[in-house]
């Protein structure tokens, strides 16, 4: 069973997007931590298949809630 | 000088391995023989019990320290191994170094450049993850480069190295003796094996090979002497003793020159048993026994498990100053209240401080003394000693007391308790309650309050703690009373409401009811209220003016009864709809929240307990019973009834006729036979409710079983159709009864019958009595909902267990992220909306209510939308 349809593009896989560098240190110092505090993300993660990211990138999540209709969470990427 | 302290201050801690000559310096005595006592009963020098190791035996004097009995702390020996052993804990350690580094030239088996190109993503690693995440990365680095064969240092030739569980190491199915293992271990250098993630200095691989044997102290493994005078040893130096006499032997045999064979085979023996003195849970090794065929309590047993030394004895403490009994309901009390019996409150005892204010008032404690009630058992000098009040003792007591002293004594009436029910699932499951001493012999509480507690009267029992310290009463008052604890965290309804026979008195009152105004104040005064002024001035109340007395003339409240109905409180006056459980009840409605929000706690308990005492009131005049005619149907019920159920076991026929044509369309991912047996449950789970239904609509109005559904205060009119029309269909594992015999239920059936009869359809009801089949169909079922319910209990607990000790430690900061103990984030924002589940009404924020509340209930503000979390539902 092969699909052609791209995994990222899933409707179960939320929406995965890159942070810039401007806005990755905006949030780090919003929260006060650093790189090490933000949950994780593997580069092989298949929602991340299409993207161009290296370790250290944080991606920003945005789901559906169950409590608060949309959210949004970021995960830091690392290698594998 | 002598009570000038020396303070100092821990730096840091710091582990490592034990090696021999450290090991030999620290020891007090060398172990030779493996006698414990001579003939006189005396320790023997160079024995396991030794007392240069320690003294456990009253009298004798610690060689070592020239301490007695528990002052002496013990002191270690050691032992010579004729032969080195591997600790049977660092296999693992031993294992990836052997196989990561040359046994040649002892160098990692990885190209220098490779380590420096590993190097960063070591480090991160490191920080994430602990040296065990490192060395497992290196050992990944070694087998995916595949250069294991030859070491890129020296060039020599590598062995591939297996373990054979669980301790024989074999170099290309050749056995490497622990001797052999520890001249290689003994050839990596520290800067290579801080690559590997051992410190050198304090962890050399080599010393994880012993060949000096550490002694524990006498004195943590004493020995205990019975009546007979026999002594019994621990365990632990059963074990040592084995070990001595192995070493013993060997000893002997290598200095005889005895064949390679023996010597190999007593080593063997050796390895067993320092093996089995660490853990004696070893998967692949037999326990090492006692003669009555008990295994050996060893090392790692101790520290294990529940009943090991951290769970046990660390994270689990006893306590004094509390008590457990049996529990049973008094009514009279109110909902903060506990009950505890004098017998109980002559041992519980409350430290007072003697002031030269209340001096007299505790010296009538102390004349009373220990026997009578109340009294005090003991009083406390200024310098901390403790003097027991007896008969003899009691007059110089009194004649002792004064400011300053600390009388002991025997808890009363409003003392402060934390009463406990385990499990202790919940914050609520510990309460503070205030003390009433009450005769009898168990402890009391109010009805409330079980549904916190999860208790019942059918012999459950529950503890009672006294707080000894001022700071220990006050925050236990504050912030575990009974009334602090009535709004759950859980959803933000309160989980202390009305239960049963106060939830169908006031159902009872606010409906159509009408009393004359001595009736009223009679029925009033029996729930405890004497304030009438707010009663209506006339000759006829109602039953919801009555209700109406209870609740704060300025509390207006909009609501839904049970069954869908408006309930309106107007100005602290009950419009409109009956009081039930939807809104009395514990763990739902939003009255009882409403009146917390605006009353606070304490005025919330209050009026509960009224509300309880007048339901109850009501209740007993009314009388409240169950008749069998209750149970009556009119003929039309009954027939429609019928009707329903031969339509459905009809349509189960037909269903039967499809099933065996293969007519049937399956459902996806279904078989035809799972299709069919879905449908039949569907078909009679729809006839089912369709009785219910006819039941409801036809019950008698007023009936006792009506009240009492109705209200919500016990059972529901399924249960009503159980009794009066139909029970249904006995599921077994969410389907219907299948097994039993070959191809049929139960013997009285034809092989393949798949009628609904046959298959644990129940058509009949409790009252018109049951067909013999229906009996054993619902043991059978009966018999699975006991097993599950057992089975299902430790399962679950096990997992909460699991999940509380994940979670522990997590909190909310200020910025609402959820982080554990080390700063990592977990939620960017608590449950993702940032909402105090406590504060809110189901996790929702009601909005609408708030503005109405603000305004005056002049509903008209649309800018108040882009609050966060906008209201769908009420």
């Amino acid at each position: 069973m092969t699909s052609t349809k791209k995994t990222s593009k899933h409707e179960l896989i939320p929406v995965h997007e890159k942070l810039s560098d401007t806005e990755k240190e905006k949030l780090l110092s919003a929260l006060g931590i650093s790189f090490r505090e933000i949950p994780k993300i593997r580069k092989n993660d298949p929602a991340l298949a299409e993207m161009d990211v290296k370790a250290g990138d944080i991606i920003k999540i945005s789901r559906k809630s169950v409590t608060a209709k949309n959210t949004v969470f970021y995960r830091g990427v690392t290698d594998v | 000088m002598d009570n000038q302290a020396i303070y100092k201050k821990i730096g840091s801690i710091g582990f490592g391995l034990l090696d021999p000559i450290t090991n030999k310096k620290m020891s007090a005595a060398k172990i030779v023989t493996p006698e414990l006592y001579d003939r006189e009963g005396y320790p023997v020098d160079g024995g396991l019990m030794d007392i240069r190791m320690g003294v456990i035996d009253p009298g004798l004097r610690c060689k070592t320290c020239g301490q007695k009995i528990k002052e002496c702390p013990g002191h270690f020996g050691y032992m010579e191994l004729a032969r080195p052993v591997i600790h049977i804990k660092f296999v693992t350690l031993i294992l990836s170094l052997l196989r990561g580094t040359c046994k040649n030239c002892g160098k990692i088996l990885i190209p220098p450049e490779k380590i420096a190109e590993h190097a960063a993503e070591l480090k991160v690693l490191e920080e994430e993850g602990g040296d065990e995440e490192r060395r497992k990365f290196i050992t990944d680095i070694i087998y995916a480069s595949k250069i294991a064969t030859k070491c890129p240092h020296c060039k020599a030739k590598q062995q591939k190295i297996t373990l054979e569980k669980p301790y024989t190491f074999l170099e290309d199915d050749k056995r490497i003796s622990p001797i052999e293992i520890r001249s290689r271990l003994e050839k990596i250098s520290n800067e290579e094996l801080a690559i590997m993630g051992v410190k050198g200095e304090s962890a050399r691989p080599e010393w994880a090979i012993l060949t000096i044997l550490a002694i524990p102290p006498v004195t943590m493994r004493p020995s205990i002497t019975l009546e007979t005078g026999e002594r019994s040893e621990d365990d632990l130096t059963h074990k040592l003793g084995d070990i001595v006499r192995i070493n013993q032997r060997l000893f002997e045999n290598i200095n005889a020159g005895a064949p390679e064979i023996i010597i190999e085979d007593l080593w063997d023996l050796l390895q067993y048993h320092v093996t089995t003195f660490f853990d004696n849970e070893i998967a692949q090794l037999p326990p090492a026994r006692h003669r009555n065929g008990q295994p050996l309590k060893t090392i790692t047993e101790r520290i294990k498990s529940k009943e090991g030394r951290i769970r046990h004895n660390l994270a689990g403490k006893r306590t004094n100053f509390s008590a457990r009994t049996v529990i049973s309901p008094d009514p009279m009390l109110s909902i903060n209240e506990v009950g505890v019996p004098e017998l109980i409150a002559r041992k519980l005892t409350v430290p007072e401080r003697v002031t030269e204010w209340n001096l007299e008032y505790l010296k009538e404690f102390v004349k009373k003394g220990p026997e009578n009630y109340p009294g005090s058992n003991y009083i406390i000098r200024p310098d901390g000693k403790k003097k027991k009040i007896t008969s003899e003792t009691q007059e110089s007591c009194v004649e002792e007391l004064q400011p300053g002293y600390v009388v002991e004594r025997h808890l009363m009436d409003g003392d402060i308790a934390i009463f406990n029910r385990q499990p202790s699932l919940h914050r609520m499951s510990m309460m503070c309650h205030k003390v009433r001493i009450l005769p009898g012999k168990t402890l009391r509480l109010n009805v409330a309050v079980c549904a916190p507690y999860n208790a019942d009267f059918d012999g459950d029992e529950m503890n009672l703690h006294i707080p000894q310290t001022e700071e220990a009463r006050a925050e236990a008052e504050q912030l575990m009373l009974v009334q602090t604890q009535i709004i759950s965290p859980r959803d933000g309804l309160a989980v202390i409401g009305g239960t049963q026979d106060a939830l169908s008195g006031n159902y009872l009152l606010t409906g159509e009811t009408e009393f004359t105004r001595r009736k009223a104040i009679e029925i009033l005064s029996s729930a405890g209220i004497s304030e009438f002024s707010r009663l209506p001035k006339k000759e006829k109340i109602t039953g919801k003016e009555i209700f109406s007395i209870l609740i704060p003339e300025d509390f207006s409240f909009r609501g839904e009864t049970k069954d869908g109905h408006p309930l309106i409180i107007k100005k602290g006056v009950l419009m409109e709809g009956r009081m039930d459980s939807a809104n009395l009840g514990e763990g739902a409605g939003l009255f009882l929240r409403s009146i917390h929000k605006q009353y606070g706690p304490e005025f919330t308990a209050d009026v509960l307990s009224k509300i309880f005492k007048l339901g109850i009131a009501v209740l007993m005049q009314h009388g409240q019973s169950a008749v069998l005619s209750d149970l009556d149907l009119p003929h039309k019920t009954k027939e429609s009834i019928k009707k329903i159920i031969e339509e459905a076991e009809e349509k189960i026929d037909d269903l039967i006729v499809e099933y065996k044509k293969e007519t049937m369309d399956t459902l996806p991912g279904r078989t035809l036979k799972e299709t069919f047996e879905t449908k039949c449950l569907e078909t009679l789970n729809k006839a089912r409710n369709k009785v219910v239904n006819a039941v409801s609509d036809s019950s008698v109005e007023g009936s006792h079983f009506e009240n009492m559904v109705r209200s919500g205060g016990a059972g529901k009119f399924l249960h009503l159709t159980q009794m009066a029309a139909c029970v249904g269909q006995q599921a077994l594992r969410g389907g219907r009864i299948s097994s039993g015999y070959k191809d049929r239920t139960l013997s009285a059936f034809k092989k393949g019958d798949l009628r609904a009869a046959a298959r644990g359809f129940i058509a009949g009801g409790f009252k018109d009595g049951l067909k013999p089949a229906d009996f054993f169909f619902m043991g059978i079922t009966g018999r699975d909902g006991l097993m599950d319910t057992a089975l299902r209990t430790p399962k679950s607990g096990y997992l909460y267990r699991r999940l509380a000790n994940a979670m522990q430690d997590l909190r909310v900061e200020y910025d609402e992220t959820v982080r554990d103990s080390g700063g990592k984030i977990i939620q960017f924002q608590y449950g993702e909306d940032g909402v105090d589940v406590s504060k809110s009404e189901k996790g929702k924020i009601n909005v609408k209510r708030i503005v109405e509340n603000a305004t005056g209930g002049k509903t008209q503000s649309r800018q108040s939308r882009d609050v966060r979390n906008s209201p769908e539902a009420n």
